[in-house]
């Protein structure tokens, strides 16, 4: 009952800018990353009450046009149920929108993603590297990064 | 005899009296420090020969063991310990990770802790038993006494 009601109020409230991909009894929706802070504002702060932001990354899809795929899982209290979002970002241009005006915890997971596969986000406060060092090159998780490229920091002994 | 005396070299009572003071220092990052734990605790007891006091201080300790996965990031970290511990110093890999990188043949983790530091025995086993540990510290104390003892004089003369 409730499930079906977040789903149908999106598509009210956003008609022809969400997509059901609901798969395996989940909810999930596909949307464009212009409208996601428009979603997040209404999920969050709307009757549906998401107040929790359970994670945030990536998927690295390439050959595709919209190579980046960003992925959130929201949780709502009140409801007792997850939403998950879905956005495509292009190969050229991986840039979207900061969740963190809306989630603190979305600033170190940015912070990964951003660090992991490269991918930009508008308005972060502090958008630098959190796992790799600064002087790393590339993305780790991304597919075209060669499987077995080693970057040592110290001189490697034999 | 009366009185009872024994005659020895200076090398072997030197080898001796330094593989039965094994003081270690635990450089522990992963799941392997569960093995260790148990291999240092009561029930195993790597006091029971001579290795039993755990110093956390490189400089007071010249058994290292380097027990998990040891990553590119903290390379320079265990680099760094291991120059800090004073002579006579012994290094154990502990564990598959730290032999050879194990299963984690990636763009962070370094393939093996011989690639940093120079390494005395290798203890397999992911994670080893804490048998396979107490093997690993009575090969290690075999070597210790059959190798050819460094001391301070003995540098003086030559």
């Amino acid at each position: 009952m409730e499930k079906k009601k977040v789903l149908d109020a999106l598509a009210e409230s956003f008609p022809g800018q969400t997509e059901d991909i609901s798969t395996h009894g989940d909810d999930a929706i596909l949307i464009k990353r212009e409208i996601l802070l428009d979603i997040i504002k209404f999920l969050k702060d709307g009757p549906y009450a998401f107040t929790m932001l359970l994670d945030l990354t990536c998927v690295d899809y390439p050959g595709q046009e919209e190579r980046f795929q960003m992925v959130y899982h929201v949780f709502s209290l009140t409801t007792n149920q997850r939403l998950k979002i879905k956005a495509s970002l292009p190969e050229k241009e991986p840039v979207i929108d900061s969740l963190t005006s809306f989630w603190k915890n979305a600033n170190w997971l940015e912070r990964e993603v951003y660090d992991m596969f490269g991918v930009q986000f508008k308005d972060h406060p502090d958008l630098r590297r959190i796992f790799m060092w600064d002087e790393f090159e590339g993305y780790p998780l991304r597919k075209d990064y060669p499987l077995r490229k080693h970057q040592p920091r110290i001189k490697l002994r034999k | 005899m009366e009185g009872g005396f024994i005659t020895t070299k200076f090398n072997d009572i030197l080898g001796w009296a330094r593989k039965f003071s094994l003081f270690h220092y635990p450089y522990v990052t992963a799941c392997c420090g569960m093995e260790y734990m148990s291999a240092a605790c009561a029930h195993f007891d790597l006091d029971r020969f001579g290795a039993g006091w755990t110093r956390f201080s490189p400089r007071q300790s010249d058994m290292l063991l380097v027990v998990g996965t040891i990553t590119h990031k903290s390379a320079p970290v265990l680099k760094t310990v291991y120059n800090q511990m004073t002579e006579p110093k012994w290094v154990i890999a502990f564990g598959t990770c730290a032999v050879s990188g194990g299963i984690y043949d990636n763009y962070a983790v370094v393939q093996g802790i011989d690639r940093i530091i120079p390494v005395d025995v290798y203890i397999p086993g992911c994670p080893p038993r804490p048998e396979t540990v107490l093997d690993g510290l009575v090969k290690l104390q075999e070597k210790i006494q059959n190798q050819d003892q460094d001391w301070r004089w003995k540098r003086k003369r030559s």
